[in-house]
């Protein structure tokens, strides 16, 4: 609409312009040029005026709202997105630990365990053997009532080690509504970075402003050789070995 | 044999920490980047280096070279345990003169492996 008017305007402009210059009053040609120019630099100004205000809209929205929305209370408890990627650390660590804890806890008993089944083991063969006196298989039913006692109490400990272990693994659940909550809010503010880069493109192209990309080109390149993390998706990739059979291939084609 | 484990996540340290205490090695110290490791290692005698590489401060690349640079320090055995798995990255470890290169996640069975081709080639 705007655009027409504009167009319409020119034609009346240009007109006037012909008519000024062939009936030879140059004075009067050069005003109307001199409008031409101030009505082209008034269009621009409407056009970025209204795009800086969609700009700023997009910056606004930037903020999420969390007012009305249903993770009020969670929000209000982890601020931002890395409070609550920190608060995944530290569920994690914490079942990492503890688990660890567990374990440490349990590899001694169920050796000690063994280790006297062993004993126990050789001296119940030799009696099979019948190479074992009365007197020391007297002793052997004794250590056999002792070791039966201990493992009924040992095993016992190993069931609840276990069943804390199993109860540790518990963090999946509340870290995995946290990530789910940091992915959506990752896809809300990619949305709103995307209206904001075709927002100030548009201001770009009216403005004719041009940027140099040589140097986001540069951090791109430097961000490849640079450390990257686990690799979430080896299949779909050239660039990565998939496992540790691929690292010991790669490393004796250099000689290792 | 006294050994230095370098990882910024304790529980990864405590992981590698087991495994060698398995492989019968109880001499074990911890850095957190490589930062804090390079001066424990200029001070002290460790016999051997695992190192993760993407950590905050220094990098475990960086602690490689600058252990390759140092006088003292240039022979010193490292293996690197890592998840950076990009073919160009296990190429530049190697150029930097790494002894071992386990990508996470690894096994016991694998760092174990390593480890024990690691010293085969350091007493032959």
């Amino acid at each position: 609409m705007a655009e027409q008017m504009m167009q319409d305007s020119l034609v009346e402009y240009a007109k006037v312009l012909v008519a000024q210059l062939e009936s030879g009053n140059a004075k009067e040609a050069m005003q109307t040029i001199s409008s031409l120019h101030t009505q082209r630099e008034q269009v621009l100004f409407q056009e970025v005026g209204k795009l800086t205000r969609s700009l700023h809209e997009s910056i606004k929205n930037f903020q999420i709202d969390t007012a009305n929305s249903e993770m009020k209370e969670e929000m209000s408890r982890m601020q931002d997105a890395s409070e609550r990627l920190s608060y995944v650390i530290e569920k994690t660590e914490q079942a990492a630990n503890k688990t660890m804890d567990m374990v440490e806890n349990t590899m001694p008993v169920s050796s000690d365990l063994g280790d006297s089944a062993r004993q126990l083991k050789d001296d119940w063969d030799r009696f099979l053997r019948k190479e074992m006196d009365a007197s020391e298989f007297r002793e052997l039913t004794r250590r056999v009532g002792t070791f039966l006692n201990s493992a009924t109490e040992e095993t016992s400990k190993i069931d609840s080690n276990l069943s804390d272990i199993m109860l540790a693994q518990d963090f999946q659940d509340l870290t995995g509504q946290v990530i789910k909550r940091v992915i959506q809010l990752v896809q809300e503010v990619e949305d709103n970075l995307v209206s904001l880069v075709s927002m100030a493109g548009a201001i770009d192209q009216i403005t004719g402003v041009k940027h140099e990309l040589t140097d986001l080109n540069a951090g791109a390149k430097e961000k490849d050789i640079g450390p990257e993390g686990p690799i979430i998706n080896p299949e779909q990739r050239e660039d990565v070995v998939s496992g540790q059979d691929d690292v010991d291939a790669l490393l004796s084609s250099l000689g290792f | 044999m006294k050994i230095l484990i370098v990882d910024d996540f304790s529980t990864m340290r405590r992981i590698i920490k087991n495994l060698l205490r398995d492989l019968g090695f109880t001499n074990t110290q911890e850095a957190d980047d490589g930062s804090t490791a390079l001066p424990m290692l200029k001070g002290s005698d460790f016999d051997f280096l695992v190192t993760d590489w993407n950590m905050p401060g220094m990098t475990g690349i960086d602690l490689l070279k600058a252990v390759r640079a140092d006088e003292k320090l240039q022979s010193l055995p490292v293996l690197m345990v890592t998840a950076e798995a990009k073919r160009e990255q296990i190429i530049e470890a190697a150029q930097a003169g790494v002894n071992g290169y386990v990508v996470k996640p690894f096994t016991a069975q694998a760092l174990k492996e390593k480890i024990e081709k690691i010293f085969e080639r350091v007493d032959a």
